[in-house]
């Protein structure tokens, strides 16, 4: 049974609508026979793109005049739903701002939101989602049984994007609702970090570096191997939470999640967090020194071995090609 | 200044996670502080030193008593503690959590800042904090890199895809920190042995006014309906260094055409 209608958090970097925006927008489409999206802020020049991926409609927030996106944005949706406009299932990506939403809005409507799925199916009447648990060694199934809507967010590259074909999706406006102090936060600026070369969850290449490394000042011999293979360079949450490099820089649970043709895991031993944001890619090498390394269990080729010894030779090869 | 501490206590992550018969994660082991609350902890003894008052409680829901978690906490220089621990608990989702959580704030006292976690270590639906923020009709900024108070305002640098944005929001309210946000102090011995005699509150569902109905299993909104293997990832060749492994590496890739 198909459902009547989801609700898609739309998640908007630079003007531009994020990936996992229309991945889950594919999804929607194949579970719903109406797909509408919401976005916390304007929406004039998205519309198209996501007309194109298949929402017929885009409930705009419009200006929020800096306050941030989670309490106003549940507040005006629980104020639609109130108002008799309740979708089946309202779908969120894991982002900074989706959360927020999810977590304000579930409170406003007393009901469950599950979170780190990467499937959802409709069974029936239920709406059921899958989330992996345990580094991704199990998966469980989640039904919802509090009524509509369910709110599920999902995690990135769970699913593919596809154009639909149709024209601008039409933009309505999401009234505002006054929610006095609790609205009180606001952004004063924003900094965009500079990062040169390919993006993290973007490239064909990923080539990350972990504890094994030693020292803050080795993670330059996963750089310049990054460089050399136009890949993005990454981190465990090891080095990032030692400060090493930015939390941009982070793969796995808490950080992005890639799934690229070759990822090069150095000196990473593999731990949960981290296997969870990788173990999609398409090819793995990994070095580590430790023979007993949970990375090896997923490696296509595994080097034992000191990354210390065996970058740089890696590093001088490909120069000399 | 008077914080207040979200703190989970969690199953040991070195060891292999697994599942009790009900689907809930199995906890019978001993419970240690989440990594990940020890940075919260660090922010809340930094900002109330600077301030020159008030103090650090902690709030926390555990099965069985546990405390152990909660005595690390205090070591590092919380002042005292709120335990919830009931039976009618088991199966407690995010919204539930959330719930408790936020009575329990309302049982440690007046404040001016809740701290959190983004997400705990082992349950990790990142919802919780804003939840409560929601339950307490408090201002928010989540993800929290750098907290700074000045006067009756927070300042808060809040991670996002492509940096950061600077926000602000007056208090009371509630951050959520990331991790690295700030150095996590180890406790001295003689914080070890102050936890000892610190006040912990220990509490039941009743005693904060919910009703036992409401949360866990009968509360969650939500049936685990299956769980299964995961299709396994192959490993493929494993080879040991000999001075030449670098060469197999520029193979293995050339055979994949991305060089």
């Amino acid at each position: 049974m198909a459902l009547s209608k989801i609700w898609v958090h739309v998640e908007v970097n630079e003007d531009v609508v994020a990936p996992i925006t229309l991945e889950i927008l594919a999804k929607a489409r194949s579970l719903a026979d109406t797909v509408e999206a919401f976005v916390g802020g304007p929406a004039d020049s998205i519309a198209a793109t996501l007309g194109a991926h298949g929402a017929t409609k885009v409930l705009a927030a419009g200006d929020l005049g800096g306050g941030l996106q989670g309490v106003h944005v549940a507040a005006a949706l629980a104020s639609a739903i109130e108002g008799g406009d309740a979708p089946d299932a309202i779908f969120f990506g894991t982002t900074y701002d989706g959360r927020d939403i999810a977590a304000r809005l579930s409170v406003k409507l007393d009901k469950p939101v599950i979170t780190n799925n990467t499937d959802v199916e409709v069974d029936g009447d239920s709406i059921v989602v899958s989330e992996p648990i345990f580094g991704g060694t199990q998966i469980v199934k989640t039904k919802f049984a509090a009524g509509s809507p369910a709110i599920a967010m999902f995690r990135p590259k769970s699913f593919v994007p596809e154009e639909a074909g149709g024209g601008a999706a039409e933009v309505a406006a999401l009234a505002t609702v006054d929610v006095g102090s609790a609205g009180a936060a606001k952004v004063l600026d924003r900094h965009v970090e500079e990062t040169s070369g390919p993006k993290l969850d973007e490239a064909a290449i990923v080539v990350s570096g972990g504890r094994g490394l030693g020292e803050a000042g080795k993670y330059e011999m996963v750089e310049e191997l990054a460089k050399l293979l136009k890949a993005a360079p990454g981190a465990s949450r090891a080095i990032v939470d030692a400060g090493w490099v930015p939390y941009s820089y982070q793969v796995g649970q808490t950080g992005k999640v890639v799934k690229p043709t070759v990822y090069i895991a150095a000196g990473i031993s593999g731990a949960t967090q981290h296997m969870v944001g990788m173990k999609g890619s398409k090819n793995i090498v990994a070095i580590n020194k430790d023979p007993e390394a949970p990375i090896f269990g997923v490696a296509d080729l595994g080097i034992v071995g000191d990354v210390h010894k065996v970058l740089p030779k890696l590093i001088e090869a490909l120069k000399a090609r | 200044m008077n914080v207040v501490v979200c703190v989970k206590q969690i199953p040991d992550p070195a060891d292999p996670g697994a599942l009790d018969a009900d689907h809930t994660l199995k906890r019978d082991g001993k419970l240690i502080l989440d990594e990940s609350d020890t940075y919260g902890v660090e922010m809340a003894l930094q900002l109330v030193d600077k301030a020159g008052e008030g103090e650090v409680t902690l709030v926390s829901m555990a099965p069985n008593g546990e405390v152990s978690g909660l005595r690390q906490a205090l070591a590092m220089g919380a002042a005292k503690a709120v335990l919830v621990s009931d039976d009618a608990l088991a199966g407690a989702g995010a919204l539930d959590t959330a719930k408790v959580l936020a009575a329990a704030i309302g049982r440690a006292g007046d404040y001016d800042l809740v701290l959190a976690a983004t997400e705990s270590s082992d349950g990790y639906t990142g919802t919780v904090p804003e939840q409560i923020a929601a339950i307490l009709d408090l201002p928010s900024v989540t993800f929290a890199k750098e907290v700074e108070v000045d006067g009756e305002t927070v300042k808060v640098r809040r991670q996002t895809e492509a940096g950061y944005d600077s926000c602000e929001t007056p208090m009371p309210a509630l951050v959520s920190v990331t991790a690295g946000v700030v150095e996590p102090r180890y406790p001295s011995f003689k914080g070890i042995m102050a936890a000892k005699s610190k006040p912990l509150d220990n509490v039941t569902v009743a005693d904060l006014g919910i009703d036992a109905e409401m949360v866990g299993w009968s509360g969650a909104g939500q049936e685990i309906v299956d769980v299964s293997a995961a299709p396994e990832r192959e490993s493929g060749e494993k080879i040991e260094d000999d001075g030449e492994a670098h060469n197999k590496i520029i193979e293995f890739l050339d055979g994949l055409k991305v060089l």
